[in-house]
């Protein structure tokens, strides 16, 4: 067959090798072109090729290392004060630690610095991203339940059911969120802590009742976004077939709601709880600025951000560090937030 | 169009019926009451001050009392700045939190449109990208965070820029960018996706075709329908800023309203609280009655339910 591929560069002459008998391989790739693609994979292909929501991701993991991994390694803890370390610049050592240092010892040096009462402000740092992330993402899970619970049953129901309760979202929509939260923060906050004293409470304690107060304040406000969203994926998705063919085949109410109609619009909610997770963080660092967020000597962000104000001009770092954590963190969940509407819910998109 | 008018005014008055009633059982919710934390009275004058603010009488006969007392627009004295009432230090507050809060308005709305339009313009090119990621970067400042910032650079740092209160126009310049920086930013994202919305549709292309010039395309055609968003973001905005507001106020020392709502929170001075609860909602209520009726107005396309 050595002849065969001889052949002129400029000649129309076809290549023989084209008409071979195919190979075992070459016949497989042609039995299965690729694998079936379903919903997930689509969506994690799109969404590995968003480089901006990647590297979103990534700085979201990392944030989530440095605050729920990092202080449990660190040598110091966040209520621990250290006499004669008080108001120390980073890198810098205590009267009493450089005493150890000359003694031979090794001492952690404080990368953020101390604050006032002596405390390592890194570790701070991190149990306050620890306390904003949490919140962050518990709310957005209460937020999630009951909104997307209320909009389905609403949208399910219908007819006056669907009128009342869309009445009173509209209603909720219109009160200015803040000033009931300002409000319902401070009303809440004793009736919590006597609670908390309580036998059989004891995790109230351990959480604060500040943070319940929040999570009680999203509870009661927060959703009403989320229940219109669902709703109206719900109304569109309630008159396709698959939904009437289930009904035929005799299913429930609460089955088809669970099955079909939530599993459909996954994609909605997820986008939409991540979104959601930015403003719970926001929100809540702005109650702790105002002195209604976590109680002493947790810290969240926003607290530890009020506490700096007043000395910001002789430690400009304790307020930058704890103001760009905030910052980073609501801006890279947005941004995966975006990527996953592009990557999930391509509907949405534009 | 009218009974939509007439319902959607309907919903907001009944809206404001509800904060005022949530806001008075609330507050009353707050342990501790006006006169306790004040050492230096006796029990007697203490009970005497309750009596002649009326606050000795039950729960519900106060909440009727201070119902029809608001129908008639009185507000009650305020607690706390004795001889005062609330009308009084609404009327003082309220002209310099609209100051900068309009001011704020303003800008957002005069530096995002643009900003919006000039990027959805130049979409890919460099221009749109820098401001795309300024305008990621602003949604993701709170503004206590940006004022404070702010006030440490141009205000201790640099000096440039006074640091309180509000009695030169440059005192105006911080709080209004820390203010508007979120709007802005907001306001500059919407009108780009708008615009690219309406950039593809088919009647600009007929436009085109037709050989309408491209200012007025862009004038005429794109932008009269790509500003409906903006339009229904200026309610939730203006809510946003009369809250942002408290903060903002409070970092730069202004005396305006915010910060004597917080204050009034933490002295539970309860005529001042419902004071400026039912005022602030009233305004962000009227401002959503407003907008929504505005967007009917300019959007025929939407369906008067």
């Amino acid at each position: 067959m050595g002849h065969l591929n001889k052949k002129n560069p400029l000649s129309l002459q076809l290549n023989a090798d084209d008409f071979l008998p195919a190979s075992q391989e070459e016949k497989q790739s042609l039995v299965i072109m690729r694998d079936s693609v379903n919903f997930w994979k689509d969506g994690l292909r799109r969404l590995r090729k968003n480089k901006i929501a990647m590297v979103s991701l990534v700085v979201i993991i990392l944030i989530a290392i440095f605050a729920y991994v990092l202080p449990a390694v660190w040598p110091y803890a966040y209520d621990e004060q250290i006499k004669y370390s008080e108001n120390l610049a980073p890198f810098e050592y205590g009267k009493k630690e450089l005493e150890r240092i000359e003694a031979g010892e090794d001492v952690f040096p404080h990368i953020l610095g101390t604050d006032r009462n002596g405390r390592d402000f890194a570790v701070r740092l991190m149990m306050g991203t620890r306390i904003s992330l949490s919140v962050g993402l518990l709310a957005s899970v209460l937020v999630l339940i009951i909104g997307a619970t209320y909009g389905a049953v609403s949208a399910f129901a219908g007819g006056w059911v669907d009128l009342i309760m869309m009445r009173i979202t509209d209603i909720l929509n219109t009160i200015p969120d803040i000033l009931l939260i300002i409000l319902l923060g401070t009303a809440l906050k004793d009736p919590l802590a006597q609670l908390a004293e309580q036998p059989g409470f004891d995790w109230m304690q351990k959480l604060g009742p500040n943070m319940i107060s929040i999570f009680i304040i999203f509870a009661l406000l927060y959703w009403v976004g989320m229940a219109r969203i669902v709703r109206s994926q719900v109304l569109t998705l309630k008159e396709s077939e698959y939904v009437t063919a289930a009904r035929a085949l005799g299913a429930s109410n609460g089955r088809i709601i669970k099955r079909h109609l939530l599993t459909n619009c996954i994609g909605t909610l997820i986008v939409t709880t991540t979104l959601q997770i930015p403003s719970s963080i926001f929100t809540e660092s702005y109650l702790s600025f105002l002195g209604l967020g976590v109680a002493a000597p947790m810290p969240s962000l926003g607290s530890l951000a009020t506490d700096a104000v007043s000395g910001m001009n002789t430690y400009p770092h304790r307020l930058l560090a704890p103001a760009l954590m905030i910052s980073v963190m609501i801006l890279v969940f947005n941004l995966l937030g975006d990527g996953l509407r592009d990557a999930f819910d391509p509907k949405l998109k534009n | 169009m009218a009974k939509y008018v007439i319902k959607r005014v309907l919903m907001g008055i009944f809206s404001m019926f509800i904060v005022a009633t949530l806001t008075f059982f609330i507050m009353n919710l707050v342990p501790g009451g006006p006169f306790v934390a004040e050492k230096s009275i006796s029990v007697a004058a203490q009970q005497a001050l309750e009596e002649k603010y009326g606050l000795d009488k039950p729960l519900g006969v106060q909440y009727l009392n201070y119902m029809d007392g608001l129908l008639h627009g009185d507000m009650g004295l305020s607690l706390k700045q004795r001889g005062r009432t609330v009308n009084q230090i609404i009327a003082d507050k309220l002209p310099i939190s609209c100051q900068v809060a309009g001011i704020a308005v303003a800008v957002a709305l005069c530096v995002g449109i643009p900003l919006g339009c000039l990027s959805a313009y130049h979409r890919g090119k460099w221009a749109d990208n820098v401001i795309i990621v300024f305008a990621t970067c602003g949604i993701a400042i709170p503004s206590f965070i940006s004022s404070v910032l702010l006030l440490y650079t141009f205000g201790m740092n640099l000096k440039l820029l006074p640091t309180t209160g509000l009695n030169e126009p440059a005192a105006y310049i911080m709080p209004v960018t820390a203010l508007a920086i979120y709007p802005t930013a907001y306001i500059t994202r919407l009108m780009r996706s708008s615009l690219l919305d309406v950039m593809g549709q088919d009647y600009m292309r007929t436009a085109r075709a037709k050989g309408v010039s491209s200012v007025k395309i862009l004038f005429k055609h794109a932008l009269r329908n790509a500003i409906l968003p903006v339009v229904t973001y200026v309610g939730p905005m203006l809510a946003m800023l009369m809250t942002g507001s408290f903060v903002v106020e409070k970092i730069f020392t202004i005396p305006g309203l915010g910060r004597d709502f917080v204050s009034a929170i933490n002295t539970r001075d309860y005529t001042m609280i419902m004071g400026t609860t039912i005022l602030l909602a009233s305004l962000v209520i009227i401002a959503n009655v407003i907008v929504d009726i505005l967007y009917k107005v300019i959007d025929p396309r939407i369906k008067l339910k």
